[in-house]
């Protein structure tokens, strides 16, 4: 055992080395007489490829502390379950009463909004992904097309908010399906690399289509939502929410009504997966993901599932993407690259896929997580991913990863991840 | 009640079956028996149209189907077992039930009652996932699942695969009961020939994508042709 980890973790010192000798042990600096002076740091790389060594030993020896893992016991699972039963209730009061909480400033809100878009891309991606298995590296195309439509209408045809709300969902639902057509026969990786190059088109359209996107700079001045007609100018004044409320104008009043916004269309999004999951499309959706072939056995129409999957996926993003764009008040292409797409990714997965909670939480950790180390400038990045490696050694079928028959004749009862082998489901 | 015209077909520039002809009877058990690659499973997938007869003709009912896309096909009384089994491995065995009679459009309730007076095991095991049972359940499984459209005609690609002899008889004796007690017609691709013969009302022997013998299953079994070819020392 112990000579073998050894030799494990010289090989990765090794690999560490490899890596750590041309990006960190030499650098290239402006010299005082301006030419480029090679600079060696072999002191940086012999601290890092001595920590990669370390941690390979440490990780070695805690697995085989560990010993082989468990499969859960039934009881386990049962009171994670009616552990998990309270959480997603108690999430929503937490986000139904932010805003009156104490403590709760506008940056909290703020950072609230931001989360709970997030919520919402994740659990839109989900149907895509989660439930119908079809790995979408491209998703944040529809929610640009869904900013870019709510944005364009209202600033050239000064339509309302809630006119453009359902136009842009369903514009990004057409983009949806546009996507969904050539890559019908395709699955896996090879999805995959479709939607992210078509994510990439989307995105490099809007930079180059100067005089419908105004390109790089962006479009301004987008309309801010109303309420019921009632606007949240800062000054009050006759027709604002505060002077027909008779409240003190205050600009919270607008972030406030924003936030509750987000809220509410995320929590439409959920109702919505929550009862087509019950449903024979839901259904359809979830043995498509396990076996197509099986599927086309039983007479399912693999076209019309396939593309209602990636149609519903499409329009939460598209009106995610408006409630973006009326946030802002600007946007631009700049807010809509590959990143993003692989955030909400992330959050799908990590959340476990195809669970509700686990989306809401993964973007929770995720999103908040990423504000909460902001201090930690550049080392952020590096945090972020270890929390991402952290989750997936620990829980590698995401936080929450069983999933719940969507029927049950009398008892429902769970099935636990841990009864089937990783990759067989 | 399906009859099998003339039908050719490959794979890109593979031909998979060449000329072939078959008829299936109401009320029939009908056995395509044939080694590795001569073409049954292709026959099978032929009728479901995927992939297509490029040449001759489907016919189910009296209906043309050659030309009609997969799903509409699988609509009109006909339910296929796919080779391998193919259950949903993450779905609870009543929800890959469920999903057979999905697109048929009635109620599923009788045909649940069914299926699980067919296979009591099934019925215990309903919460289950369909990737922990055992090859014999999941077989069972697959069954149940194609039972569930209510067809009149069974497709079913190689039930024994893979499963001990005590299994394969019970799975037999219940396409036997199917097709006696529901007047079920079934048409059964098979390596196992033995068995599957000796099931069949009539059989046909598939080689290299030909039709090569036709007959009475027990005839069959007694032609030494078969015996040789399929039966030597195997089973």
């Amino acid at each position: 055992m112990m000579p073998q980890a050894l030799k494990d973790a010289v090989l990765t010192a090794l690999v560490a080395f490899g890596l750590f000798a041309p990006m960190v042990g030499l650098r290239t600096d402006v010299g005082p007489s301006g030419a480029l002076v090679l600079r060696q740091r072999w002191g940086d790389v012999a601290i890092l490829v001595g920590l990669a060594f370390a941690g390979r030993l440490a990780l070695l020896a805690w697995r085989a502390a560990r010993g082989e893992p468990r499969p859960q016991s039934t009881a386990r699972a049962e009171a994670i379950r009616r552990a998990g039963r309270l959480v997603a209730p108690l999430l929503l009061a937490v986000a139904v009463l932010l805003p009156f909480m104490p403590g709760t400033g506008r940056y909290e809100l703020d950072l609230g909004i931001l989360v709970l878009t997030y919520v919402m891309l994740g659990w839109g991606l989900n149907i895509v992904v989660g439930l119908a298995g079809l790995l979408d590296l491209g998703y944040v195309a529809f929610y640009a097309v869904g900013a870019y439509s709510y944005a364009l209408l209202a600033t050239t045809f000064g339509l309302s908010f809630w006119v453009c709300l359902p136009l842009a969902g369903i514009l990004a639902a057409f983009w949806g399906i546009l996507l969904g057509f050539p890559v019908l026969r395709l699955r896996g990786d090879y999805l995959a690399i479709v939607t992210l190059a078509f994510g990439e088109i989307i995105r490099i359209v809007l930079l180059n289509w100067v005089s419908l996107t105004n390109g790089p700079n962006g479009v301004s001045g987008i309309p801010r939502p109303t309420f019921f007609g009632l606007t949240f100018s800062a000054g009050g004044g006759p027709g604002s929410f505060a002077d027909f409320f008779g409240l003190e104008p205050s600009p919270s009043h607008r972030v406030i009504f924003l936030y509750y916004l987000i809220l509410a269309l995320a929590l439409i999004t959920n109702v919505i997966s929550i009862r087509l999951r019950r449903q024979p499309l839901g259904r359809a959706w979830e043995a498509l993901r396990e076996d197509e072939i099986a599927c086309r056995a039983l007479g399912i129409n693999i076209t019309t599932t396939k593309l209602t999957a990636f149609a519903l996926g499409a329009m939460f993003a598209g009106i995610a993407g408006s409630f973006f764009a009326t946030r802002q008040g600007f946007i631009s292409p700049e807010s809509f690259t590959f990143i993003e797409s692989a955030i909400i990714l992330a959050i799908v997965v990590l959340g476990g896929m195809g669970s509700q909670i686990g989306i809401a939480i993964a973007a929770l950790v995720m999103i908040g997580g990423f504000e909460v180390f902001r201090d930690l400038d550049e080392w952020r990045m590096l945090v972020f991913g270890l929390v991402m490696v952290m989750i997936m050694v620990l829980r590698p079928r995401g936080l929450v990863g069983h999933r719940t028959p969507s029927v049950a004749l009398g008892e429902r009862r769970m099935i636990s991840a841990e009864h089937v082998a990783e990759g067989h489901g | 009640m399906l009859r099998v015209d003339a039908v050719s077909t490959g794979y890109g520039a593979v031909q998979a079956l060449r000329d072939v002809s078959i008829e299936v009877a109401q009320g029939e058990i009908v056995t395509l028996v044939g080694a590795n690659g001569a073409g049954k499973s292709t026959l099978l997938m032929t009728i479901c149209g995927d992939p297509r007869a490029r040449t001759g003709q489907v016919v189910f009912e009296g209906r043309d189907i050659t030309r009609l896309p997969t799903h509409e096909i699988m609509r009109l009384g006909l339910a296929q077992v796919p080779e391998g089994r193919r259950v949903f491995p993450r779905m609870s065995v009543l929800e890959n039930l469920l999903m057979g009679a999905q697109v048929a459009g009635h109620d599923p309730a009788p045909l649940l009652h069914q299926v699980f007076a067919l296979f009591p095991r099934l019925q215990e095991r309903q919460t289950q996932r369909g990737g922990t049972l055992s090859g014999g359940e999941q077989q069972m499984l697959a069954i149940g699942r194609a039972l569930m459209s209510k067809p009149r005609l069974l497709l079913l690609d190689e039930p024994s695969l893979g499963l001990a002899p005590l299994i394969v008889r019970q799975i037999f004796a219940a396409i036997r009961e199917l097709n006696e007690k529901e007047g079920l017609t079934v048409l059964l691709v098979e390596q196992n020939a033995n068995q599957a013969l000796r099931l069949a009302h009539r059989g046909y022997v598939l080689v290299n994508g030909r039709i090569t013998l036709r007959g009475a299953g027990r005839e069959l079994l007694a032609m030494p042709e078969v015996r040789d070819a399929y039966l030597g020392g195997g089973h």
